[in-house]
């Protein structure tokens, strides 16, 4: 036998495993390590490893937690966007409910539905230009459908993204649209798994509408409520694509996420360790929320065992 | 209404029931409708504030063509496939090996490796935008085509990989118990034996994966500057502002950057759904 055979299962996992994990810790974990640590410091994003003639960074300065510090006691913008998140955090879950109303409006066997359904699928795979486009368009006071609406019922029109309190609830509106045919799908999926057994049993017990929904259906469908939870939060959390697109943050910042915030203060204020320092915190919001969240499935899964 | 079949219910409400889902469906396009529609209107309809009736004369042929002279449409459209489609196969091929390892092979590190995988699904990509860029620019692959598919392939590997390798462990492992026997090599197992039997999960991340790279627009806007790397997405933010208020351009441009998800999407529904729902209803 050659050296070959006689290793193979010792080096194969090593061998199938390289290319995967060697990018992945370039372009995944080293991040993230280099991320904290790039918070810890002040640094305009130019030549970091430039010595000054006594051997320290010249460009890259350690200042401990000051970018926190700033960001906490002087930064009424980082507030705006902690909120911002918040109310895309709370605001978002709403495509849940909506998604499963639509999901059992659609459960039934009729004609063409399997097309149908397809239409209600697809603005799924429409990118967030296109639905910023849309939406900015939609709001559009002189044009947009909405003013012609509001004019149906004789109101004024109402100029949404440009007004501060309005414009993130425009946004989040807009966000439905994917995030409904979303959850949608999987709730339809879902649906097909549901037990006829005991939706049989529930009417025999005498069971219907909202009861049966509410003790025999809705319990059924928790994996598909799971996924669209942590899906639908997570997403949420990193919001940024139809900010930038629908209102680039604005009216005076009032639609900044920390996302957003991050990508301003270390693209265009090249403050790199402040944008940084944004970051980590978005991440440890995350991590405290996964936390929470896998904590609570352990505890469920080992109470149902 | 369900679980009850609407076929139980009286005629009336079957009639409503039908009336009622048209409803819902046209409602629910209206907003693409609209947009399909400005794209072949003219620039006189648009002039006077036309959107909602049906256009007359139509400007299909102007439009579109006019997007892809002046407005760069084309490169931008080329970028996206120049992008999306390496991005795809790598991913796949990268993440189909480390989930056939992480799977089958027992080695010290394999959960805290799957673990890692795991949990970087979940990192708000944010995170890695200031180091990444950084890390582009010193690798000399800053705004490059390569530059995005790599980074790309790097993290989307995560997520395939933990698709993959729940997928595997789910295969009969005598399979490859019998092959190593007859002495076939790791290598030839994943060949033959694995990858033909992951085609259909394989075609269902590869439609996701398809839709994810070609609707990207965060890494786009960090790691490329200039009109021959920029994908089709930032193409068209970046035409809406020099097209202010010619509607019907970037209604056409709109409609082209959202073709080709679509389209797939049309094309391999039961691999889309099947993805996606991954884990939805087995938990």
């Amino acid at each position: 036998m050659s050296f070959w055979e006689r290793n193979q299962l010792k080096l194969a996992p090593f061998l199938f495993l390289t290319p995967a994990v060697s990018l992945f810790l370039l372009f995944v974990i080293y991040p993230i390590i280099d991320s904290i640590w790039v918070s810890f410091h002040d640094w305009s994003g130019v030549a970091r490893y430039a010595l000054n003639e006594d051997g320290t960074y010249k460009n890259f300065k350690w200042v401990g937690f000051q970018n926190y510090i700033d960001l906490f006691t002087y930064d009424d913008e980082f507030y705006v966007s902690l909120l911002n998140n918040l109310k895309w955090f709370i605001f978002s879950l709403l495509a849940i409910p909506l998604g499963l109303l639509l999901a059992l409006f659609l459960n039934q066997n009729i004609f063409g539905m399997r097309y149908i359904k397809s239409f209600f699928y697809f603005p799924f795979v429409i990118n967030a230009v296109v639905i910023g486009v849309i939406f900015s368009w939609f709001y559009n006071p002189k044009y947009g459908s909405l003013a012609y609406l509001l004019n149906i019922f004789g109101l004024d029109p109402i100029p949404v993204l440009s007004d501060e309190v309005l414009a993130t609830y425009g946004i989040i509106a807009a966000s439905f649209f994917p995030g409904i045919a979303y959850t949608m799908i999987l709730y339809i999926t879902g649906l097909t798994s549901v037990s006829k057994e005991m939706v049989e049993a529930g009417r025999i017990d005498g069971a219907s509408g909202l009861t049966m929904l509410w003790h025999i259906i809705i319990p059924q469908l928790r994996p598909a409520t799971l996924i669209a939870v942590v899906v639908t939060i997570v997403g949420a959390l990193r919001s940024f694509d139809l900010i930038a697109v629908m209102t680039l943050g604005g009216p005076w910042g009032s639609t900044k996420v920390l996302a957003y915030k991050m990508y301003e203060e270390a693209l265009f204020n090249f403050r790199m360790g402040y944008g940084a320092a944004i970051a980590v915190i978005l991440f440890l919001l995350m991590s405290i929320y996964i936390a929470w969240f896998l904590y609570r499935l352990f505890k469920q899964e080992k109470g149902e065992k | 209404m369900f679980p009850t079949p609407i076929q139980n219910y009286s005629l009336t409400t079957n009639i409503i029931y039908r009336i009622l889902l048209g409803i819902t469906l046209f409602i629910w396009l209206l907003p693409l409708i609209a947009v399909m529609l400005t794209s072949i209107r003219t620039f006189e309809d648009i002039l006077v504030g036309d959107y909602w009736s049906w256009p007359e004369e139509t400007a299909i042929i102007s439009n579109y063509t006019a997007i892809f002279e002046s407005g760069k449409m084309s490169r931008f459209f080329l970028n996206s496939v120049i992008i999306t489609l390496p991005t795809v196969f790598g991913t796949l091929f990268l993440s189909s090996m480390a989930g056939y390892s992480l799977a089958v092979h027992k080695f010290k590190l394999n959960l805290l490796l799957f673990c890692m995988f795991i949990a970087g699904n979940f990192v708000p990509f944010q995170i890695l935008m200031i180091p990444v860029r950084m890390l582009t620019i010193d690798l000399g692959i800053y705004n490059s085509h390569f530059g995005l598919i790599i980074f790309h392939i790097a993290f989307q590997t995560g997520f395939c990989t933990f698709f993959l390798r729940n997928f595997i462990k789910e295969l009969p492992f005598e399979l490859i118990e019998a092959a190593r026997a007859d002495g076939a090599s790791e290598w030839l197992i994943y060949r033959k034996i694995i990858l033909p039997l992951l085609t259909p999960s394989l075609a269902a991340l590869g439609v996701l994966e398809f839709t994810f790279i070609w609707n990207d627009y965060f890494w786009a806007l960090i790691l490329t500057q200039g009109d021959n790397v920029k994908p089709i997405t930032i193409g068209l933010d970046m035409l809406r502002g020099q097209w202010v208020a010619t509607y019907n351009l970037i209604a056409a441009g709109s409609v082209l950057a959202a073709l080709p998800p679509v389209i797939m999407f049309f094309a391999m529904q039961r691999h889309f759904i099947m993805g996606l729902t991954f884990g939805a209803v087995k938990g």
